[in-house]
């Protein structure tokens, strides 16, 4: 077994990119994610073909993050939320390009600078799209240290196999906190060929072109079919969730990250209390787990979406279960993190209007 | 206590997170559960730091520390601030070198280590964090055992082999208070 | 006997620009110096958003198209990552000195090793002919009816004297291709652009000073008259930068 070491999330990332095979960091300076590039940057040129560049600008970052992708390695950034908006630019013309890449987005409270501590409130930009077009980034979304390693290496798997970029979406919380993390040494990533990369021609065939502009709209509308048969692909195989005291629940709550570990002190303190409640923690966000929400649509009286945002999540929480049921929203926005007390004063009001 | 929910607070500069740090090693050598979670941000600065440690038998749930049942206070700012949210029987270890009024709760423990003054007297002037933990791990019953080396050995990294003397020293300091 | 061919880093594809436009010349200079210097199996290069847009049809390397303005991030992004290829840029006035002035900026004070090729027709083509950040004073463009102002549109940004301040890049030159003599000037600049990058000097722009006759409203002919009369004494030829001639290595 390898040895168990504390770690902070932002450091977990970064080192669990690099035993993924990522050679290519760019990013730029923002609290609270600055760990993941002071830790690339320390690293980085220690390994043998390792990049580590601070950019000019989130814009170049992602920009920068395009040419590597579009040669077929691995590739990150990371930042915080106003840089995840600056970075919408490319992150859009990754999409349209059909890149695999990683984004790193460590929230922080909005709209504007907003502030720096922990927030959720990114869940639409980051499982809508974010920037224009029709596309989706596969999002995947850390509860603790241990999972910010596994799903950022689960993540360059996931965005290499469907050519789709990847988002995993934590917030200040896990960038900061220091958990018992293991590592493997080595980890076994998915190895894909990428005919599609621009290495040189070599004079041997012909040249392949990144690009995501097509002028004749039948051809670009082609484009986005295709796509989208992808993301069909996604959404039927690869949507994760976690189940925590499930079985005969009659109220769920739904929650992912920091808003999921605080709601489980509140689950295990309604239960011990006689409330039947658990909690379905999606990992994956796009996906979404809509099947595991459908699923237990008919058997509980009513659903509570935790988050750290003003209830954008929770849209997802009524599309799957198809509004059968009562939704509630609990949460805290700005920074401000819901307490277990108040998931579980929600869980008591919902279950004491149910009966 | 099954599960130790430590919050510790002071100046940025007195060793706070460093002292969160050897308590979360300390657990995780003992087979515990454990998550550190800081203050970050401006605080960081020169203002009041903070950090929660929880070490427990089971998974942490929350890591964030609302209702410490240990509470470290190494300035007044922060006993005025936390002294509160300690939870009932839980304790407070003051700096009382620093801290001149006592603590007005009468349903915790409360422990008054000059760790400052220690310090200085004692040649470790950068250490009064580290003679509060020894007072912790003692009341504990935790000074004693491999565990607590491992952990110091773990935090001090290998560069400052050379700390981890004074850093028991101070502990020692601390223990026998 | 002299038979003329097209450079093999040319496609067969037919470019899509108007009659009379620089930019079929720039594309055949930075052709033939990939040919000749056979490097057309390791060369990627970068498309901007502009007229050249579909620059990713015409040359026959690897290509990449980049957002506006964003090419040299895109370039550093791809010598990072294959220091052995040859990367290059091709950009227009508004691409590279408005929208991706930072971009530019910073990789030329990286003295990252690429190579860009900057054409300044002094007017935003593709949009259909509005103020470019080469516009000259009193120039006459769709967003700039009454004339360029300087007191509420600025002045132009001369590109090569700018970079030429800093101490990062290699190699910074203006060009143009009014007459065949320039046009012999620039090709040879291009090449040395791309030498530099094999050697691993570093950082080599071109300037290509170069018309645009439909959005200047002018016959192709008349569009170079205007060239030499209003855009050379403003952008005047000649090399700005050359730290290995200087260092006289």
């Amino acid at each position: 077994m390898a040895d168990k070491v504390l770690m902070k999330g932002n450091e977990a990332i970064a080192e669990a990119a690099i035993r993924a095979g990522c050679r290519h960091y760019f990013g730029y300076p923002i609290t609270p994610q600055t760990e993941v590039a002071a830790y690339m940057a320390k690293r980085m040129p220690k390994i043998e073909g390792g990049v580590f560049l601070q950019a000019e600008s989130e814009i170049s970052a992602i920009n920068m993050v395009y040419g590597v992708a579009g040669a077929g390695f691995r590739v990150m950034t990371s930042s915080s939320s106003p840089g995840i908006s600056l970075k919408q630019e490319g992150i859009s013309y990754l999409a349209g390009s059909d890149l695999p890449a990683l984004i790193v987005n460590v929230q922080r409270g909005g709209p504007g600078l907003g502030g720096i501590q922990p927030s959720q409130s990114d869940y639409f930009q980051a499982t809508r799209g974010g920037g224009h077009g029709d596309y989706h980034l596969i999002v995947l979304a850390p509860a603790s240290v241990q999972e910010m390693a596994d799903l950022t290496i689960k993540a360059f798997d996931l965005s290499d196999k469907y050519r789709v970029p990847a988002m995993l979406l934590a917030d200040g919380t896990m960038g900061q906190m220091m958990e018992p993390v293991e590592l493997p040494d080595s980890v076994d990533t998915l190895k894909v060929e990428k005919p599609w990369a621009v290495t040189g021609t070599q004079k041997k065939r012909e040249h392949n072109i990144v690009n995501s502009l097509y002028l004749a709209p039948e051809k670009l509308e082609q484009t986005n079919l295709e796509r989208f048969e992808r993301y069909k692909a996604i959404e039927e195989n690869e949507a994760l969730y976690e189940e925590f005291m499930m079985e005969d629940a009659e109220y769920c709550v739904v929650a992912y990250g920091i808003t999921a570990r605080v709601s489980k002190n509140a689950v295990i303190a309604a239960r011990e209390q006689g409330i039947r409640v658990g909690m379905i923690r999606p990992i994956t966000l796009w996906p979404f787990p809509k099947k595991a929400i459908a699923d237990v649509t008919d058997k509980v009286k009513a659903f509570i979406s935790v988050e750290l945002s003003m209830g954008q999540m929770i849209e997802d929480v009524k599309l799957a279960s198809s509004c059968k049921k009562p939704v509630y929203l609990c949460s805290r926005v700005g920074g401000v993190i819901t307490t277990p007390e108040q998931v579980l004063e929600t869980i008591k009001k919902t279950a004491g209007g149910n009966e | 206590m099954s599960e130790k929910r430590f919050l510790f607070s002071g100046f940025g500069g007195q060793g706070i997170l460093f002292a969160g740090k050897f308590v979360a090693y300390k657990g995780l050598m003992d087979d515990k559960q454990v998550s550190w979670l800081p203050s970050y941000g401006p605080e960081m600065r020169g203002g009041t730091a903070s950090c929660g440690v929880i070490v427990s038998d089971e998974s942490v749930g929350s890591p964030i520390v609302s209702n410490p049942n240990i509470l470290v206070a190494m300035n007044l700012p922060s006993l005025d601030k936390y002294e509160d949210s300690v939870e009932s029987g839980g304790m407070i270890f003051a700096d009382s070198s620093l801290i001149e009024r006592k603590v007005k709760r009468d349903d915790v423990k409360v422990f008054y280590i000059p760790a400052t003054r220690l310090a200085r007297d004692n040649g470790v002037p950068t250490l009064a964090n580290m003679i509060i933990v020894g007072k912790i791990m003692k009341e504990l019953g935790e000074f004693e055992g491999d565990s607590l080396n491992a952990a110091l050995k773990k935090v001090i990294s290998a560069k400052h082999a050379d700390m981890l003397e004074v850093n028991l020293k101070a502990m020692r300091l601390g223990a026998e208070y | 006997m002299v038979v003329f061919e097209k450079p093999k880093s040319l496609t067969d594809a037919q470019f899509h620009y108007c009659p009379g436009c620089t930019h079929g010349i720039i594309h055949r200079l930075v052709a033939q110096a990939i040919d000749e210097l056979g490097i057309e199996g390791k060369t990627v290069g970068v498309a901007p958003v502009g007229c050249a847009v579909m620059a990713y049809d015409y040359f026959a390397c690897d290509m990449v198209e980049a957002a506006h303005g964003r090419a040299p991030a895109v370039a550093t992004g791809l010598k990072r990552c294959m220091p052995e290829n040859v990367i290059f840029t091709y950009q227009g006035d508004g691409d590279l000195a408005s929208i991706g002035m930072a971009e530019t900026v910073h990789a030329a004070t990286r003295n990252e090793n690429i190579t860009i090729i900057f054409v300044n027709n002094a007017i935003y083509g593709m949009t259909g002919g509005q103020m470019a950040p080469t516009s000259l004073p009193g120039q006459v463009t769709q967003t700039s009816p009454y004339g360029r102002d300087v007191k509420t549109a600025g002045y132009p940004v001369r590109v090569s004297e700018m970079l030429a301040t800093l101490e990062g890049p290699e190699f910074i030159t203006r060009v143009a291709v009014n007459n065949v003599k320039n046009v012999k000037a620039a090709g040879a600049a291009i090449k040395k652009a791309f030498e530099n990058q094999i050697n691993g000097k570093g950082f080599s722009l071109v300037e290509v000073v170069s018309s645009c006759p439909t959005n200047w409203g002018k016959t192709p002919v008349d569009a170079l008259k205007w060239l030499e009369e209003n855009m050379l004494p403003y952008y005047p030829l000649g090399v700005y930068k050359d730290r290995s001639a200087e260092e006289g290595k």
